[in-house]
């Protein structure tokens, strides 16, 4: 069925409480970094020690392997495959989809194990699916509101943005 | 689908390049990679085969600057144009605001260039996308090459819409920016008609 996305918008209280699952979760699982992504590749929380990660990139990958990993489980006749698990010789990277719209992405070394990370992420990710579906509905009923703020932007704002 | 981030003041669009096979999509992110400055840019990703064909897509994060306090960020992609890489094209035009056509100006690719825009009609289509609402650009790229087909035909088959549109030559540059600013401005515009 034709599908079109609605416009996300992530007010400063819906980002709060979708960073403070990141936190705790970062936490709980001895994780080195935790991000909620897009699935259309835009990172939206981040959480951890993430210095010197180029987290926009890591978000357009990660949107980029589970799409194609998706692609791939439609051939075969499954929905999507919602856990993903990639190891590596001294970091790790496990993503999750969560109610078919976010991607969890939790990075962990030998700190923590792929047992505690899925044990944590089970309960984030319920957590996450819960507030993205608030999030979601809030994002619907603000669509045509004046709370957008491009319903504020003129014609002049645009054009002064490429003004050089 | 752009996204709006109160938190950190951020409006994120998505800006997809298509077009068929060596068309100059790629060369379009990289001339926009090599001429911005370092402080609006993020990494270019390709994910290419070992010939430098695009296998799945290009990636560049560009900062554009400020609206009303909010930072506009595009994210530029480019989809495979080799037509066995359709299923790829399908999943890169998820979330997509914005489409900037790439046609190659040789005149031998001109079948090429009407199979690629088809497959963009239908693939969008699928999404629930109509091309004739998208915020949408036309460039006609390889304008400098002695084969290039009359501008006039090239409109005529690619462009019956009228949908803005350039003559460039992407590997010196011309007409890259012009495309991209025409297709972030209609990306705007297209946002701010919506929130009324």
């Amino acid at each position: 069925m034709p599908f079109v996305d609605t416009q996300l918008v992530l007010f400063d209280e819906d980002y709060r409480k979708v960073l403070g699952v990141c936190e705790r979760l970062a936490r709980d699982a001895h994780a080195k970094g935790v991000f909620v992504v897009d699935k259309n590749g835009l990172l939206m929380a981040e959480a951890g020690d993430v210095r010197g990660l180029d987290t926009t990139s890591l978000a357009s990958l990660t949107a980029g392997s589970i799409a194609a990993t998706g692609g791939l489980a439609k051939i075969i006749g499954e929905e999507e495959f919602p856990i993903h698990f990639h190891q590596g010789a001294r970091d790790n990277l496990h993503m999750t989809v969560v109610a078919k719209r976010i991607i969890l992405v939790v990075i962990f070394d030998d700190r923590s194990s792929l047992g505690l990370v899925r044990l944590r992420v089970k309960k984030a990710g319920s957590e996450l699916a819960r507030l993205f579906e608030e999030i979601q509905k809030k994002s619907e009923r603000n669509r045509n509101s004046a709370t957008s703020p491009f319903a504020e932007i003129t014609d002049d704002d645009i054009d002064k943005l490429f003004a050089d | 689908m752009s996204f709006i981030n109160y938190a950190s003041r951020e409006i994120n669009c998505k800006v997809v390049f298509y077009g068929p096979g060596l068309c100059g999509k790629t060369t379009n992110l990289q001339f926009i990679y090599a001429k911005t400055n370092p402080d609006l840019k993020g990494k270019m990703i390709s994910l290419a085969t070992e010939t430098e064909r695009t296998l799945f897509f290009d990636f560049l994060p560009l900062a554009l600057g400020q609206i009303r306090g909010f930072k506009t960020r595009f994210h530029l992609y480019t989809v495979p144009g080799q037509v066995f890489y359709d299923a790829s094209r399908k999943l890169i035009l998820k979330g997509v605001d914005g489409v900037v056509f790439v046609a190659d100006s040789q005149i031998e690719r001109m079948e090429a260039n009407l199979e690629s825009l088809d497959n963009l009609r239908v693939n969008l289509g699928e999404q629930g996308y109509d091309l004739a609402k998208v915020p949408y650009i036309v460039q006609y790229n390889k304008r400098d090459l002695p084969n290039a087909a009359p501008l006039d035909e090239m409109r005529r088959l690619l462009n019956p819409g009228g949908a803005p549109d350039f003559e460039a030559c992407a590997t010196v540059g011309k007409g890259v920016f012009e495309t991209l600013k025409a297709v972030a401005k209609g990306v705007l515009t297209d946002l701010k008609r919506m929130a009324r």
